[in-house]
């Protein structure tokens, strides 16, 4: 971890726009994760928030707007060189590798490195983290319940050691017990060093576990500020939190 | 001889045919698990293969197994860059767009080489003395055992490939999901490129091995077996490779027996009557999974 850039931004997005063809996701958002933070991006159904990791991680490219993460433009780098600069992501609906066994897809997360000492290093606390992954290295991905497929996703994400992991929707599917168990673990991921980009729908326990957030409606942001008070402010709760 | 015989001796010439399609099946079904398209100009690549194996046997000299090396990796870099300058530039392009262009490749392989080494079919030299094993009236001859040898030591390689390597990891998470084997750093691209050089090598091995076996070649050669090849990874399953070698063992032994038992007028018959069966009993081939993953 360097300290020369404490007072820049981890990762800075700034009048970013992102199409599908025609259709307009992203209309010129900005926005900021400073080292260290746990920041969350909330939003309704089609918001854009999923557009805007995909761009993060290089799946898509910006149309306009620049993106730099640790001082360098990665905007239109792409996605496998993304993870080499300390970039990871669990996507949307975990996305395991079904019909591989869960030590293989742990494997293909560490695919970029070649340290094989660090990668043991992190395998070994990747199943600290999660010990049912340990119980079922051999086992097939696809055959895990829902709750352990999303750990293997994070597990997976976390195999190449990054410095920023992405989150998209890790609650997705997941019954109460087992969501509160989940952010307590990216709770203890970042408190462990690694920054935390966290795009959810489950406004309620993402703002509870967030330093800062971003609101996006539609393509734009539409609030920002510190995750406590968002979460008290009126809009916020109307929209999102249900009361 | 005797009926049981006879039964044997069908299976043997049956494999070994099987044994060509199954490895001119195996680059089909890497290359549709991987970018789900249907490469008809495989059959050609195939062919390609078959007369790089016949000059080097013919001009360079070479022994057979220099000379399937020089057309294994020549193939292989003739697949990469049909890929590379055919199918790369169209991959957001509608699939339909990319079938066409393979049936662009198709017709530009097979009108090129007419072009360049004559239509006119070229008898492949003998590569080895007739050797044969009798076991008790049951004849397997020397290129049966050339190419069920080298068939197997090629499934080897590949299973070891695929199943342990880093490159095969690669290439089994790009088929099943390209995007998010892009998120674990995998150059997809690249992955692509390397899944056509292997498929491709192991066609033009198919090749020089039916040159050597039938001792003709012909640039309209990959037509037949490239469809039958394409029937036999349906039959198993598309994308999944064991079942591509199964499918073809399957085809081939199918073939023996109907022109063996019943006229050799049906053999190819028989090939697009088991398409037939297969897209109305079980459209997933044999070992096709319904579906899986859950969301
Ligand atoms: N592949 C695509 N092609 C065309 N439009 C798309 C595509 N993916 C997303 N969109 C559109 O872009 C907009 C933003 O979608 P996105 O998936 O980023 O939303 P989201 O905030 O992640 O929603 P959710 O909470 O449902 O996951 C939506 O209007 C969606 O219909
Ligand atoms: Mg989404």
């Amino acid at each position: 971890m360097t300290d020369t850039n404490t007072n820049k931004p981890m990762l800075k997005i700034d009048g970013l726009h992102v199409y599908y063809g025609a259709i307009h996701a992203i209309k010129g958002i900005s926005l900021e994760v400073n080292q260290g933070e746990i920041v969350t991006l909330i939003g309704a159904n089609g918001a854009g928030k999923s557009t805007t990791l995909r761009t993060i991680s290089g799946l898509l490219k910006p149309k306009e707007g620049t993106i730099s993460f640790e001082g360098e433009s990665i905007g239109g780098v792409p996605a496998h060189e993304i993870v080499k600069r300390g970039i990871s992501q669990v996507p949307e609906g975990r996305r395991i590798f079904a019909d591989m066994t869960v030590m293989e897809n742990l494997d293909l997360g560490a695919f970029t490195r070649s340290d094989k000492d660090g990668i043991k290093a992190d395998l070994k606390t990747v199943f600290e983290r999660f010990p049912r992954l340990e119980e079922r290295k051999e086992q097939l991905a696809g055959t895990l319940s829902g709750g352990e497929q999303q750990m293997l996703a994070m597990g997976r994400a976390l195999m190449s050691r990054p410095r920023l992991l992405l989150l998209d929707e890790p609650s997705m599917g997941l019954a109460p017990l087992l969501i509160r168990e989940i952010f307590s673990i990216i709770v203890d991921i970042n408190k462990t060093g690694t920054t935390v980009l966290l795009v959810e729908q489950n406004a309620n326990m993402a703002l509870s576990i967030a330093h800062r957030a971003y609101v996006l409606e539609t393509g734009r942001i539409t609030l920002s500020g510190d995750a406590k008070d968002l979460a008290a402010s009126e809009e916020v709760r109307k929209a999102y939190l249900g009361g | 001889m005797e009926m049981g015989q006879q039964v044997l001796q069908q299976l043997v010439n049956g494999i070994s045919l099987g044994s060509i399609y199954a490895l001119i099946a195996l680059g089909y079904t890497m290359i549709y698990g991987i970018i789900k398209l249907i490469n008809f100009a495989h059959g050609d690549i195939y062919m390609v293969g078959a007369y790089i194996g016949f000059f080097a046997i013919t001009q360079a000299g070479l022994s057979i197994v220099p000379a399937l090396l020089v057309s294994l990796v020549t193939t292989a870099m003739l697949g990469m860059l049909v890929e590379k300058l055919a199918y790369k530039p169209l991959r957001h392009a509608p699939r339909l767009s990319v079938l066409i262009t393979a049936i662009g490749v198709s017709f530009f392989l097979e009108y090129a080489s007419m072009y360049f080494v004559s239509p006119t079919p070229r008898t492949f030299p003998a590569v080895m003395d007739s050797v044969a094993i009798n076991i008790g009236g049951l004849v397997i001859n020397g290129q049966q055992l050339l190419i069920l040898g080298i068939t197997f030591v090629l499934m080897v390689i590949l299973t070891y490939i695929v199943k342990f390597t880093n490159t095969g990891k690669a290439m089994r998470a790009a088929s099943f999901d390209t995007e998010t084997a892009q998120l674990m750093g995998i150059n997809s691209d690249r992955i692509i490129s390397i899944t056509f050089g292997i498929g491709s090598a192991l066609a033009a091995v198919a090749g020089v091995l039916v040159g050597i076996y039938y001792n003709s070649i012909d640039p309209l050669m990959g037509i037949m077996p490239g469809l039958k090849a394409f029937v036999a990874a349906v039959l198993g399953g598309i994308g999944i490779l064991p079942g591509a070698v199964v499918g073809g063992i399957i085809l081939g032994v199918v073939e023996a027996f109907v022109s063996g038992f019943i006229s050799s007028t049906f053999r190819d018959a028989a090939a697009f009557a088991i398409l037939i069966i297969v897209l109305l009993v079980r459209p997933t081939g044999i070992f096709g999974k319904n579906t899986k993953e859950k969301v």
